[in-house]
């Protein structure tokens, strides 16, 4: 057994649990927090993502223990249904879901994505690699490539995710 | 999963001492909890090497980077000076994965990344590299994925990663410490192995031995270029790909480094291509005497034919594009 303290949207949990305890399972079985889905568990459809340290991530690839006092953000933290951040609030108005699954995921990615972005780093299509352009279509499709959306909201994503990248610039 | 027992490496000096008692390092973790969850890796112990001061990148006395083993590939792709003068690392990198795994994703793990092969992936199936002697399915089996070049009877397997293809065209260095604290650098070229009669063995560490960064040799005023050719637009490993750099002067080519993925057990470099082009006019003839040299070897097992007349068009497409003499060369 492992000794880890999680801090989860800001609140410190002390965690005991087995080695092989993937940070998705402890946030899912553990700490009850259920709104991070686990899809393919295997890091290819990132449903399972979290934002830890400030960075988007597969919490199905990485092991609860090793993140000891890492400050760590799901979509509980990101909004409420009374109280949605900007993004959640785009993908409501453009319907960018069907089934929902994909969508935590979803939000918590492109979360993160917006702020990547904003400090400049480049993707895969950008032309220029020092200065990289804004978030059109392509940019915002090649940076959430690692989100599957098995209803193929695809579409209604992208405008979503282009509006509030838009509101916050 | 098998269990393990987990331990976190308080400095290089503990770190080399526990995996030269059999421990297996983690970082990122991406592609090794992948395949301990399948039972393909089962470590029976861990060593997190993740708070270990090897986060920097940072100028060498020659003018050169030093990319510390925990460097993210977010963080090097994104780092100002590489790609300014490394693009073709940049490139290269964000090429590959997720956002989400090169978050994660560290300079030293990647270049240790497994095959993708689907019968390395596969416990019910006999593959040499994951079980020495039991034989390669994947011979006379489904070998879309698999390489043409430098392959043996024992395994067919390709290394998957973007990253080193790169880094090796740049001539880097991997810099390696081992449990006695002694440091030694290996030219990349030398660091992955071919499978010969040992696929097990991807590359040349030993019990003990720790990436600790890579080198990379002062950048050279030449046009960098990084083609991927891949079954999705993105999110995909490379079918072929290829990292050029290319330095015209006077209308001949006066350097030229290529190195290739997808093709081979490691990434694949071939001095006497480089040969036949240096000195030269660019020209469709000379371009095409270029590919006859790579694929002189090559060999297809079925499903793969198809990568022997892609990678002779890739090549091309790439050294028209390096030498900017167009379509009509």
């Amino acid at each position: 057994m492992e000794s880890t303290e999680l801090v989860v949207n800001g609140k410190s949990h002390k965690l005991e649990a087995d080695s092989r305890v993937t940070l998705l399972d402890a946030l899912r079985n553990h700490l009850g927090l259920t709104g991070t889905k686990k899809g393919c568990d295997h890091g290819q459809c990132g449903a399972c993502t979290v934002i830890v340290e400030n960075r988007r991530i597969n919490s199905c690839l990485t092991l609860a223990c090793m993140h000891d006092g890492d400050e760590i953000t799901t979509i509980e933290g990101i909004g409420q249904p009374d109280n949605l951040s900007a993004l959640q609030s785009a993908f409501v108005e453009h319907d960018g879901f069907q089934c929902g699954y994909c969508t935590p995921g979803q939000i918590c990615s492109a979360t993160a994505m917006i702020e990547e972005a904003k400090a400049g780093w480049p993707s895969f299509v950008s032309e220029d690699l020092e200065s990289p352009k804004n978030l059109g279509n392509e940019e915002i499709s090649e940076r959430m490539s690692g989100n599957l959306c098995r209803c193929a909201a695809y579409p209604n994503i992208v405008n979503a995710i282009r509006q509030a990248a838009g509101e916050q610039s | 999963m098998k269990p393990f027992d987990y331990a976190r490496a308080t400095d290089r000096t503990d770190a080399t001492a526990q995996a030269a008692n059999n421990a297996t390092f983690i970082a990122g973790g991406t592609n090794l909890l992948d395949l301990m969850k399948l039972e393909v890796m089962t470590p029976y112990r861990l060593v997190d090497i993740n708070r270990l001061d090897l986060s920097e990148i940072s100028a060498t006395d020659d003018g050169g980077l030093r990319i510390g083993a925990l460097v993210t590939n977010s963080d090097c792709a994104a780092d100002k000076r590489i790609r300014s003068d490394y693009p073709v690392l940049s490139r290269a990198i964000l090429a590959g994965a997720s956002g989400q795994l090169r978050n994660k994703a560290t300079t030293g793990g990647n270049l240790c990344q497994r095959t993708r092969c689907y019968y390395f992936y596969d416990t019910a199936m006999p593959c040499n590299k994951r079980e020495p002697g039991s034989g390669c399915q994947a011979l006379e089996g489904f070998n879309r994925i698999h390489a043409i070049l430098g392959a043996s009877e024992a395994c067919i397997a390709t290394y998957p990663g973007d990253m080193a293809v790169a880094m090796t065209a740049l001539d880097a260095q991997i810099e390696i410490e081992n449990s006695a604290g002694d440091i030694r650098h290996v030219p990349i070229q030398e660091f992955h192995l071919l499978p010969d009669d040992h696929p097990e063995k991807d590359n040349i560490l030993g019990a003990g031995d720790l990436i600790t960064a890579v080198i990379l040799p002062p950048p050279v005023d030449a046009k960098q270029i990084y083609q991927k050719v891949r079954d999705r637009a993105s999110y995909a490993f490379a079918l072929c790909s290829i990292a050029a750099i290319i330095k015209m002067v006077d209308g001949k080519i006066e350097k030229a480094a290529l190195a290739f993925g997808g093709l081979a057990h490691k990434p694949w470099r071939d001095e006497a291509v480089e040969d036949l082009l240096i000195g030269q006019s660019p020209s469709s003839q000379l371009f095409g005497q270029a590919a006859d040299q790579l694929l002189a070897e090559a060999k297809g097992y079925g499903s793969n034919d198809f990568k022997i007349p892609l990678t002779r068009r890739v090549l091309i497409s790439v050294l028209k594009e390096a030498t900017q003499t167009g379509a009509d060369a």
